[in-house]
């Protein structure tokens, strides 16, 4: 499988009042497509650190970052947007929907800054990918008017709306319950299964076991990075509408 | 329109179009007009002073249009090459004790026949005006006399409802002939036609041959120039009047029995152009200040042309402190603005990190909160511009309330709207968005979007 992501020695530092702070202290990291990697260790650890700096919403102090065959780490402001909208989908713990928009708009929202025309093709894929979360009855509801899990779940629509090779996932079930919880992850699972790359930073072991691969960390440096095998899912119900995930070829 | 309100309503348009037709213009309109709505009352309040701004300028401007009419008006109805002198009453030396039976004032046949000699007047109409009663039968007029030439009829471009004015024959034959201004007319005559009747003014009886429409007042505002209301006038020629009252005129009112000897109490000359008017006006000053003349200042000239520069530089001035009135109102706006948006940017600092996550640029993030303040201003502008216009349209209603008295003076100026004015103050109003809007913008697009993120 070709690589989607490669880290290399990547040194992050910063200073909190004055305080300098060694977040991250050559950490090496190997993604390839098709993973799912859970990214766990106590608070502190620099899993936060390395997940913004994956998320190109940090640049890294020292050290090489290659997403998707681009060196990213001296990348401008403007450049590292552009990756953003293009190459990577988001999934936050707090969902981060705007309360503004409907359902579809903020499926919609990467495309507007990826600078696609919105009509009606982009419009039919919103909808699409609302239905494959499960939210075709919700299109024009606002995110208060939906419960945590939906909410979660509009999140994982909008993250798939631009074709990311590569999905980041900040604990995505952090504040939802153990049902629900399951069902977000069967979804994060089948898109991953459908071929979807897929970093998670999470805490709980039963949820880093839904993934392929764990990577702990601690005070800043990798401590292990070991593969693992997730319980076999019920992959029953129609199969995922590949031409939404994947580009067309 | 000059080039400065076609550069900003050109940009404004070309804003518009892109703000239309573009994704991200089309998306931050929609966004702007929904924030606008869910924060109706803080939209409001910080809108206030833009709405404030703008429609002080419309309804200033307006009144300013409709002075400036109202004079030009004034000047035309005067004759903008007319130079108008009069008689004045000195007022009485403190010095002597000895007090006049018969005061001697004013303008003399003189004076007229030195007049006659300046070149570039083609037309000297004097009169004679003095109050006397007028009566038909058992109906009693306080009329005004004004004895004159038939020029005069051109001089002022009287409009006759029937019969004629005074001609030269009257005029030299003296012949007892009047014509009655539209009020004296009807006191007169409530009943009977008054074409052909007589009229008894003073001892000697006159045909009435002519009666003129009403005729507008002109404004007290030039001067010494005060406001003369003609409907109330009796017109007879000038030599009847030398002939029957003779040069000394008697005037009675209740109680009291006053005399007068002026020779002419009015002179209207009639410049051949314009361009000459304020020359002769200044000649015919240095003849008239001569002290062997007239020792006392008891004259009087007006140039209704005065009255134009008059009118350009009150213009002015009315600009000037209307541009200080605005900028500060705008000013105090635009804080406000300015104010509210800070507000509201630390407030979305979420929504920022977001849009940055999900691959918003710097320029994207401060371009939609720009599009917001612009709306914003952009609506506070469009309230005040229409607050402004109908006030200018409601002023003459709101004038006819009762209470309306208290404020508005006998007389002011009606409001005209002043259509440059609402380009300008519009296109003033989201500059002002641009201007107080940048800051708030830019303070959302260089926010760290992984603090923003962070932010509860």
């Amino acid at each position: 499988m070709p690589e989607v992501l490669r880290i290399e020695n990547l040194h992050k530092r910063y200073s909190v009042e004055s305080t300098a702070v060694h977040a991250l202290k050559g950490v090496n990291l190997v993604v390839h497509q098709g993973d799912f990697v859970a990214l766990m260790g106590p608070s502190g650890s620099g899993k936060s650190t390395l997940l913004n700096v994956l998320g190109c919403l940090d640049r890294p102090t020292e050290g090489s970052y290659h997403l998707g065959g681009e060196d990213v780490s001296k990348m401008t402001d403007d450049q590292l947007s552009s990756i953003r909208s293009r190459y990577l989908g988001f999934i936050f713990q707090q969902y981060n929907l705007l309360p503004q928009y409907t359902v579809v708009e903020n499926i919609e929202i990467p495309l507007i800054y990826q600078g696609v025309r919105l009509n009606a093709d982009s419009r039919d894929r919103c909808i699409g990918l609302a239905e494959l979360v499960g939210l075709g009855q919700r299109l024009d509801h606002r995110p208060m008017q939906l419960s945590g899990g939906q909410q979660q779940r509009v999140a994982i629509a909008r993250s798939l709306v631009n074709r990311p090779q590569l999905i980041l996932a900040d604990e995505p079930t952090g504040n939802l319950d153990t049902k629900t919880s399951h069902e977000i992850m069967v979804m994060l699972s089948r898109l991953n299964a459908s071929g979807k790359t897929i970093v998670m930073v999470t805490h709980e072991n039963d949820i880093a076991s839904w993934s392929r691969r764990i990577v702990r960390m601690r005070d800043g440096e990798v401590e292990s990075d070991l593969p693992n095998t997730p319980e076999p899912i019920d992959f029953s119900g129609p199969p995922l509408p590949m031409h939404l995930l994947e580009e067309a070829a | 329109m000059d080039i400065f309100s076609i550069t900003l309503v050109s940009s404004l348009v070309i804003l518009l179009v892109f703000l239309a037709t573009t994704d991200k213009g089309r998306r931050g309109l929609q966004l702007a007009l929904r924030s606008l709505w869910l924060h109706k009352l803080r939209s409001f309040l910080s809108m206030l002073g833009i709405i404030i701004g703008t429609s002080a300028v419309i309804i200033l401007m307006a009144f300013g249009e409709g002075s400036e009419r109202d004079v030009l008006e004034d000047i035309k109805r005067l004759g903008t090459t007319n130079i108008i002198i009069r008689s004045v009453k000195p007022t009485d030396d403190a010095n002597t004790n000895r007090r006049q039976m018969v005061a001697t004032y004013g303008l003399t046949y003189q004076d007229l026949e030195i007049l006659k000699t300046i070149p570039s007047i083609t037309r000297l109409v004097p009169m004679r005006i003095f109050p006397q009663e007028t009566r038909r039968g058992a109906r009693a007029h306080n009329s005004r006399v004004v004895a004159t030439v038939p020029r005069y009829a051109e001089v002022n471009e009287l409009t006759l409802l029937d019969g004629r004015f005074i001609v030269e024959e009257d005029d030299e034959r003296m012949n007892n002939v009047c014509v009655l201004g539209l009020e004296t007319a009807k006191t007169l005559f409530p009943f009977e036609e008054a074409l052909g009747s007589s009229v008894k003014l003073g001892e000697f009886v006159y045909v009435v041959v002519g009666l003129l429409a009403e005729r507008m007042p002109t404004g007290g505002t030039g001067g010494s120039q005060a406001a003369e209301d003609f409907n109330q006038d009796i017109y007879i020629p000038l030599q009847t009047a030398r002939g029957r009252f003779g040069e000394r005129i008697t005037m009675r009112a209740a109680g009291s029995r006053s005399a007068e000897k002026v020779d002419m109490h009015q002179i209207t000359v009639t410049i051949e152009d314009v361009d000459k008017v304020r020359p002769t006006g200044e000649i015919v000053r240095a003849i008239l200040s001569d002290p062997e003349r007239h020792p006392r200042q008891d004259w009087a000239l007006t140039v209704p042309l005065d009255r134009l520069e008059l009118v350009e530089r009150t213009k002015a001035n009315i600009r000037q402190s209307l541009g200080i009135y605005a900028s500060i109102s705008l000013l105090v706006g635009g804080i406000g603005i300015m104010n509210v948006m800070l507000a509201t940017v630390t407030e979305r600092t979420r929504e920022v990190g977001i849009r940055r996550a999900l691959g918003a640029r710097r320029s994207d993030i401060t371009f939609q909160f720009l599009i917001e303040t612009m709306v914003q201003t952009g609506i506070g502008g469009l309230l005040g511009v229409g607050f402004g216009v109908s006030y200018v349209f409601a002023h003459a209603a709101l004038k006819a309330l009762p209470m309306a008295a208290m404020l508005f003076q006998d007389g002011s100026p009606s409001p005209i709207l002043h259509l440059p004015s609402i380009t300008w103050s519009l296109s003033t109003a989201v500059g002002v968005g641009v201007i107080f809007g940048i800051y708030p913008a830019l303070r959302a697009a260089y926010m760290d979007p992984i603090e923003a993120l962070r932010h509860v």
